[in-house]
């Protein structure tokens, strides 16, 4: 009987040494695995990445238009695109898109946005304080906290330099 | 060390799995019992759905083998979820007495050694075996929400949405378990969690390696030899392994995880996962093959990837391990 | 021309990102983190205010972007308040985002349902 997938010729990359020691294993699994950044995903990510802004810069415009100022415009665009992401991520387009764009979708702000309400509509299951509101920084916390250490450390350098300056 | 465990008198009385859609999109299909388009089972959580799945699949097999709950003496089944909830509450209705295992994806053979021995034993007459995973519990638990938007790395694999049962028991049937071998634990020191075929690919190569040592049987004796769940990145490393020290086998040799599915068409990376693949690829498409007399002699190898989402996050190896189990047909 | 200057600095954010997933497969947490922390440091040495000017949204809204604004608002209010600026400055400059995030995730989690694709 044939039995499908079954491959006469494996992808054989030669063996060199002895397998079987752990240090050569892990450098020939590793080998195996190795990828290079594929032409593909990048330009997937440059262009949606780039349209996201894109979009975010149109609705800058738009608040200017309506009379926001500059600075509370760009506060109403990051509100808007999170407002975006997570209903995106609520009707579940949005891992799709992810799949696609990679980080195309993960470093503008509707990444941090999908980060927090992924896991949210998730925990759903566990209740609202458990479930929900326990597992929604899982992913998203460590940037607010590594942000707010950043900010604080540069708030007291910044804080030492004017001081020295007087 | 004890090596090979015979048995005489030990029995496949019947079959039945239940998988989910994107295993019904794949080419074994038409050797389900049942494919559940929705992922939630009818229930309203994960972890529901997967018990369910496996109360259906337990179900199943007592229909198709016109047996009742109160027939059993026993079942031995387990999962991938913590503290192993999936099957002791999807068996909990039957009655029965029941022993949870873990072996990672490695449990659907370890439930048939162990329930061979139970009534090689004499501890137990019939006992029902199972073994499940969920895509979407497996996820939540071991990776990213399902909603999150993440690329994964080509090595990576699917988890199989499947529950794989087999009766076994002293009464003759066609087929029966003929041996098995436990497998050792064996550390290949990788880390990379999105690399699970090669982290269990050297288990299965000494495994392999110790089963046919020690059974005296050759690959070319066998009309399938399958890995459970090493995905084509590991199905190629095993080969790799073995190619000089098991000449024939590659004849032989395939694995549940690409049999599965189309990894041509279906995005599935490497190929499929979790304790369900060897399980229903087992209880449908070779139980088929070999009650059909178009295969003798299986030797299915269920491969497992030891770790949890802490060791990896501490940076501990992904530790591997296989069981090997002989189906043979028809000698008796 | 304001659209494609923020096209093409907040694409170079993400393919610059997405080259490091590919070759090193680190993980999506560890770029935002690392984004973050070079937009705070960038902004700090008084760089990133440039990349503002020339790309508009394309530096504002992608992660490196909350980082400058972190900066900027911890800024001010050391400016104003002194050292207890560098406490205060940052969660309140970026309280409309991280108010949005929660509050809306919230709802959504209300709303929908976890789905398998």
């Amino acid at each position: 009987m044939s039995i499908p997938c079954i491959k006469k010729e494996a992808n054989a990359k030669n063996l060199t040494g002895d397998v079987m020691n752990n240090e050569n294993y892990k450098k020939y699994a590793a080998d195996r695995a190795k990828r290079s950044a594929s032409a593909l995903n990048c330009t997937k990510a440059f262009a949606v990445g780039g349209l996201i802004c894109c979009l975010g810069q149109a609705l800058s415009n738009l608040f200017i238009s309506l009379g926001a100022g500059e600075k509370d415009a760009g506060t109403l665009v990051s509100v808007s695109l999170i407002f975006l992401g997570g209903l995106l991520t609520g009707i579940g387009v949005f891992d799709k898109i992810g799949k696609f764009a990679g980080a195309g979708t993960l470093v503008p702000i509707t990444g941090f946005a999908n980060a927090i309400a992924a896991p949210a509509i998730e925990n759903k299951t566990e209740g609202f304080i458990n479930g929900v509101c326990t597992k929604m920084f899982v992913i998203a916390g460590p940037v607010i906290v590594f942000g707010t250490l950043a900010s604080a450390v540069y708030g007291v350098i910044y804080y030492v330099l004017t001081q020295v300056a007087q | 060390m004890r090596d090979i465990i015979r048995f005489e008198n030990i029995y496949v009385n019947g079959g039945s799995s239940v998988v989910g859609k994107t295993e019904a999109k794949g080419p074994l299909a038409r050797y389900f019992d049942l494919c559940e388009e929705d992922e939630y089972f009818g229930k309203d959580s994960w972890e529901k759905a997967e018990s369910e799945m496996t109360r259906r699949t337990l179900e199943k097999l007592f229909a198709k083998a016109h047996i009742s709950p109160e027939d059993l003496d026993l079942i031995c089944g387990g999962d991938l979820l913590n503290q192993c909830v999936a099957s002791s509450f999807g068996v909990k209705e039957f009655g029965v007495p029941f022993l949870g295992l873990y072996g990672a994806c490695s449990t659907f053979a370890e439930a048939v050694i162990c329930a061979s021995m139970f009534i090689k034993g004499g501890g137990a007459g019939r006992v029902a075996v199972c073994a499940s995973s969920h895509f979407c519990s497996a996820e939540k638990q071991y990776r990213f929400p399902l909603e999150y938007g993440g690329q994964r790395t080509p090595t990576a694999q699917n988890t199989v949405t499947g529950c794989g049962a087999l009766l076994l028991s002293g009464e003759p049937s066609d087929i029966r378990v003929a041996d098995a071998m436990t497998g050792r634990i064996v550390d290949a020191g990788i880390t990379d969690a999105n690399n699970m075929g090669a982290a269990m690919a050297k288990a299965a190569a000494d495994t392999l390696t110790r089963y046919f040592e020690s059974s005296g049987m050759k690959p070319s004796d066998f009309d399938i030899v399958a890995t459970g769940d090493l995905g084509r990145e590991g199905y190629e490393i095993c080969t790799e392994l073995l190619k000089d020290s098991l000449p024939g086998l590659t004849d032989k040799y395939t694995d549940c995880g690409m049999l599965i599915y189309d990894l041509e068409k279906q995005d599935v990376h490497c190929g499929g996962s979790g304790c369900g693949c060897s399980a229903v690829v087992t209880a449908a498409y070779f139980l088929d093959k070999l009650t059909k007399g178009d295969a003798s002699n299986v030797l299915l190898l269920s491969t497992g990837a030891l770790m949890n989402p802490n060791t990896v996050l501490q940076g501990q190896s992904i530790c591997g391990i296989a069981h090997a189990v002989h189906f043979e047909r028809g000698t008796k | 021309m304001d659209y494609l200057k923020a096209f093409l600095v907040g694409g170079a954010f993400c393919l610059i990102a997405q080259i490091f997933i590919d070759k090193t497969a680190v993980t999506g947490a560890r770029i935002l983190v690392s984004y973050v922390v070079a937009g705070v440091a960038l902004t700090g040495i008084g760089a990133y205010k440039y990349v503002v000017d020339f790309g508009g949204a394309g530096a504002t809204v992608p992660i490196v972007g909350f980082g400058y604004t972190l900066a900027e608002a911890t800024k001010a209010a050391v400016d104003e308040k002194g050292l207890l600026g560098a406490l205060t400055g940052g969660l309140s400059g970026t309280s409309a985002g991280i108010a949005a995030a929660v509050v809306f995730a919230f709802i959504w989690a209300l709303i929908f349902k976890s789905r398998q694709k």
